[in-house]
């Protein structure tokens, strides 16, 4: 142990352990690199599918409209139809049809444009069934309330009704029916701190709100339903259903929670396929809107972004790779295109904002600019991927067959091309499915303005999906969220399909020479 | 009939007689020469196979026509929008040049929608019907113009046709030429950006409203949308910042992802995982942006307000906002990350064999090797790699735009909103936005900013990996 400046052997085993030590942190390092960039991805879609979930389907109300009373289909319009609408609503619920305000809280249920599309139907086919049964989307809060809120519902059994009596302020005097069950229930109140929430109280169908208590009587609000007629010896149970919110934060009133209880009841509202995400334009109310009008332009848009930038950027590649000689210039347009790769998206919306717009004098917000500039912005990522195909394709093909004697371009066009196509599609591929992801630049051309028809050719007035993610995501009421993220996973799903297509072509045609 | 013409989707249609054309002139070139009488010396061999002759004359054929088209696309809506402003009546004039470009873009608009049917203003509708004159009379000029060009260029190239015309020659310089102009027009978008940048900014220095130069980069008041406040300091430190943020989040993790891919992972756990990490480049920004305002942005507040609760803090320590720099840096820093990781992935991969054999030959571990000969042999490329992903972070603009707020603040606060020089540019010239203020163009001035820095990056970067990659091949 004393012999020479080698250090002990325990030394040795210490430092050895210690280095065996930083070797494994080091690769754990790696490890958790890793797992920390998955496991965003992973809570990215999750995040993103679970919100999304409840967009996919939305409420329904079932309405029977006398088609007898309609007008003559030619004539039906919107008014005639919510009138003949709100004319059945109120025949379901007679008791609201004195207040004005409490009408009011009867029709915002459905929104007045939730009949558009039944108009359309009626106009072209008018069916022959008599009393006709339609189904109506219902406003976006009532929609979200039945989504989530309505969870947060619990109903206890309070007791049995003795007398109601109306009072002269015009609410009602509801008492025991002689087992002091009421008291009981009003410590249970008091002791479970349920005052910050509204109470509604259910006495045979008939809905009440719970404002106030006298002695071992309840004071009560009526919001819907037939008030039912009782005497001393009725002996109804009394429910009590605690919301789980108040007023304040709350979308809707107490009433319309009451008739929204009263219609499930009825089993009139229904859950359907939401299938207006798919078909409908956009519009300023999330629940008749859709991202049909924002697919036909992206197709739009994509279809000029690679008519534009697939022929010019494959063409570009074959003169740098095959044709140009290393001279000063080349060398410039080299390192040019291999910076505009990098420049940053928004620059190339100022680019389209300045000289297809100011300069050029086009149009706003249509997919013809917005592809130009999309064209403008992968045209260097097309280049790229070509040469780098045009490049793998090894030389002894071109030698033979410019030794058979083809020209140059006859070498390129019929031997060249050919064997590098493959590559040169999935580098397009993925060049285009970032181009449809593509949001900045587009903004700077307008194509945020509000669009509610579906473009018909690439010179209208358009916007694309990823603008309308951003656009419905800034919407304020918060129905649009859910909704966004639908059309995000529409997107994610497109560009998924589109990356599998390229990796599937790469993988179908890769040739090792 | 002029107007219905101004009225039509014309410019698809036009490609299709286009194209009939070629095909017939390519068609008839082809068969003619082939009918050519055959002579007996050996010099009436054909010069060129009859399918070159046919390519030749469908060149002489398009190629005028498509210039024609081509001038029209480029000036003819200009000359029509020009004639019309022209004739407005005074009293429209008077009221300015932002009223006469509102006019403008609602009867242009009108039109390109094919709404026949009046509005009953009368001047909007006398302007709507002229303007769909004017613009049919200039499609007919273009079509007229357009046919004479291709039957003009078809009868010139039919007189050379003969069996010693050399058409191959021709047809292949013209398919070099036409390739060229293909790869000039990335030069020309570089040149546009350049000119269009330079050009606004000059007008933005110079229009009354605009600030100096000085101003402009030192100023720590920036108020475009209302005031006049052009001191864009602020929107730099905010750029620095976020980008900084990101950058915390994406050197480490990239590098590291990129090490442990290289040297230690299975060919079958990086056949799985390179492609799931390079997924997260696939992803468009705005998924991020929405991803940081709804997830990340409420966590990063939560986080703020626990601080804030903290006994040893002092009750208003971090801002706390709905969205804060830390949010977004945060998701761009984890965007970034496979830029970081698959460019330092090829650079250690690049590193010769050999240097790790003789590390591990004398004893060393693995990490110590990649730590004290991989990553030296590697630093420059993964400096470039690191460059390109700072100019990356710094013209990122979605993530900003949803998720960093738009208050130009000057303050180290990372929960605070702060905003960059990308949401000024979008805010700025979202909308209808009249292309003479000084609030417009100092977008523009902003992106010339913008454009410069990350050009100055990436030309480091791309020299950096240039030379790097010399060195080993």
């Amino acid at each position: 142990m004393t012999e020479t400046g080698l250090p002990s052997e325990s030394v040795r085993d210490d430092r050895m352990r210690r280095r065996n030590q930083a070797e494994r942190r080091f690769k754990l390092y790696g490890q958790i690199a890793i797992g920390f960039a998955v496991s965003f991805l992973f809570a990215l879609l999750i995040s993103i599918g679970l919100r999304a979930v409840s967009a996919f389907s939305h409420h329904t109300l079932v309405v029977e409209l006398p088609a007898s009373e309609l007008a003559e289909p030619d004539n039906l319009d919107v008014t005639d139809l919510n009138l003949a609408i709100r004319a059945n609503l109120l025949t379901t619920f007679p008791e609201l049809a004195e207040d004005r305000t409490e009408r009011a809280d009867l029709f915002a249920l459905v929104p007045r444009l939730a009949v558009l599309p039944l108009v359309q139907d009626l106009q072209s086919d008018f069916p022959a069934e008599d009393p006709l049964s339609v189904n109506l989307v219902m406003s976006d809060d009532v929609d979200l309330y039945l989504k989530n809120d309505i969870r947060l519902h619990r109903s206890t059994r309070v007791g049995q009704a003795g007398r109601l009596a109306q009072l002269s302020t015009g609410a009602y005097r509801l008492s025991d029916a002689g087992q002091d069950s009421f008291i009981s229930f009003q410590d249970q109140l008091a002791a479970t701190s349920a005052a910050d929430q509204d109470i509604l109280i259910d006495l045979s169908g008939a809905l009440f709100e719970l404002v106030d208590t006298a002695g071992a009587s309840l004071i009560l609000d009526h919001l819907a339903g037939p008030v039912p007629e009782l005497g001393e010896q009725d002996a109804r149970p009394v429910t009590a259903i605690y919301l789980g919110s108040d007023s304040a934060n709350r979308q809707l009133s107490a009433r319309q929670v009451a008739i929204l209880i009263l219609m499930r009841d009825a089993g009139i509202i229904e859950r359907r396929f939401n299938a207006s995400l798919f078909v409908n334009a956009d519009s300023t109310y999330p629940e008749l809107a859709g991202a049909a009008a924002a697919i036909v332009g992206s197709v739009f848009t994509m279809l000029v972004t690679a008519l534009f930038a697939m022929p010019v950027g494959v063409f570009a590649a074959i003169y740098l790779e095959e044709f140009a000689h290393k001279s000063r210039l080349t060398n410039i347009i080299e390192v040019n295109i291999n910076n505009l790769a990098a420049v940053p998206s928004i620059i190339f919306g100022l680019l389209g904002a300045a000289v297809f717009l100011n300069t050029f004098d086009l149009p706003r917000s249509i997919p013809l600019v917005g592809g130009l500039v999309l064209g403008l912005l992968v045209l260097p990522t097309i280049i790229i991927a070509s040469r780098a195909a045009l490049r793998s394709v090894p030389p002894s093909m071109r030698e033979a067959a410019l030794g058979l004697g083809a020209s140059k371009s006859q070498a390129v066009f019929h031997h060249v091309l050919p064997r590098a196509a493959p590559g040169i599609l999935t580098g397009a591929i993925i060049a285009m499915a970032r181009a449809l992801g593509e949001t900045a630049p587009l903004l700077l051309i307008g194509m945020v303005a509000f669009v509610s028809d579906v473009p018909t050719s690439p010179n209208d007035e358009a916007t694309v999906l990823p603008v309308l993610i951003y656009k419905w995501f800034s919407g304020s009421e918060r129905a649009w969220e859910p909704m966004t993220a639908a059309i995000i996973l529409i997107l994610l799903t497109i560009l998924i399909a589109m990356n599998l297509v390229a990796v599937l072509l790469r993988r179908r045609f890769e040739r090792r020479w | 009939m002029l107007q219905t013409i101004g009225h039509l989707p014309i410019g698809w249609l036009l490609i299709a007689p286009l194209a009939a054309a070629g095909f017939f002139a390519f068609s008839f070139g082809r068969t003619e020469v082939g009918a050519l009488p055959i002579g007996s010396t050996i010099g009436a061999r054909l010069h060129s196979q009859p399918n070159y002759h046919g390519y030749f004359l469908a060149f002489c054929t398009i190629l005028p026509a498509a210039m024609v088209f081509l001038a029209y696309l480029m000036f003819g809506e200009t000359y029509v929008r020009d004639t019309l402003r022209n004739e407005l009546p005074d009293y429209l004039t008077a009221r300015g040049p932002d009223q006469i470009a509102l006019f403008m873009e609602r009867v242009t608009n009108y039109v390109s929608h094919r709404t026949i049917e009046d509005t009953g203003n009368i001047l909007f509708d006398a302007s709507v019907d002229r303007y769909a004159i004017l613009k049919g009379q200039a499609r007919l000029v273009a079509i007229g113009a357009a046919i004479a060009a291709a039957l003009g260029g078809f009868f010139l190239g039919r007189r050379q046709l003969s069996r010693s015309f050399p058409a191959r020659v021709y047809v292949e310089r013209t398919i070099t030429a036409l390739l060229f102009v293909c790869a000039a027009i990335a030069i020309l978008t570089t040149v546009g950006i350049v000119l269009s940048l330079v050009y606004e900014t000059l007008r933005f220095f110079s229009s009354p409203d605009g600030p100096g130069v000085f101003e402009f980069l030192f100023g720590t008041n920036w108020n475009a949308q209302t005031g006049q406040n052009f001191g864009a300091v602020p929107l730099f430190f905010g750029t620095l910042m976020i980008a900084l943020l990101a950058m915390c989040v994406a050197v480490p993790v990239g590098l590291f992802s990129a090490i442990y891919l290289s040297e230690y992972a299975s060919p079958r756990f990086r056949s799985w995982v390179k492609p799931i990490l390079e997924l997260l480049a696939g992803i468009p920004t705005v998924v991020y942006g929405f991803f940081a305002a709804t997830l990340i942005a409420p966590l990063v507040r939560g986080f703020a307000e626990w601080v804030n609760a903290l006994p040893f803090t002092p009750e208003n320590f971090l801002a706390a906002q709905p969205t804060s720099a830390l949010a977004a840096g945060l998701v761009m820093g984890v965007m970034i990350i496979p830029f970081v990781s698959s460019l330092s992935d090829d650079v250690i991969k690049a590193v010769p064999q050999p240097l790790r054999d003789g590390a591990l030959a004398v004893g060393a571990t693995k990490s110590e090797t990649i730590k004290q000969v991989v990553l030296p042999a590697a630093l420059p490329g993964i400096i470039a790699a690191i460059l390109l992903a700072v100019s990356r972070a710094i013209g990122e603009t979605m993530i900003v735009v949803m998720a960093a707020g738009g208050r130009a603040l000057i303050t180290l606060d990372p929960t605070s909103d702060i905003t960059t020089v990308t949401y000024q540019i979008v805010s700025l010239l979202t909308g209808d936005t009249a292309f003479d203020s000084a609030r417009t163009l100092s977008a523009f001035a902003l992106g010339f900013t913008l454009f410069g820095i990350t050009l100055f990056f990436n030309l480091v970067a791309l020299r950096v990996v240039k030379k790097y990659r010399e060195a080993y091949d």
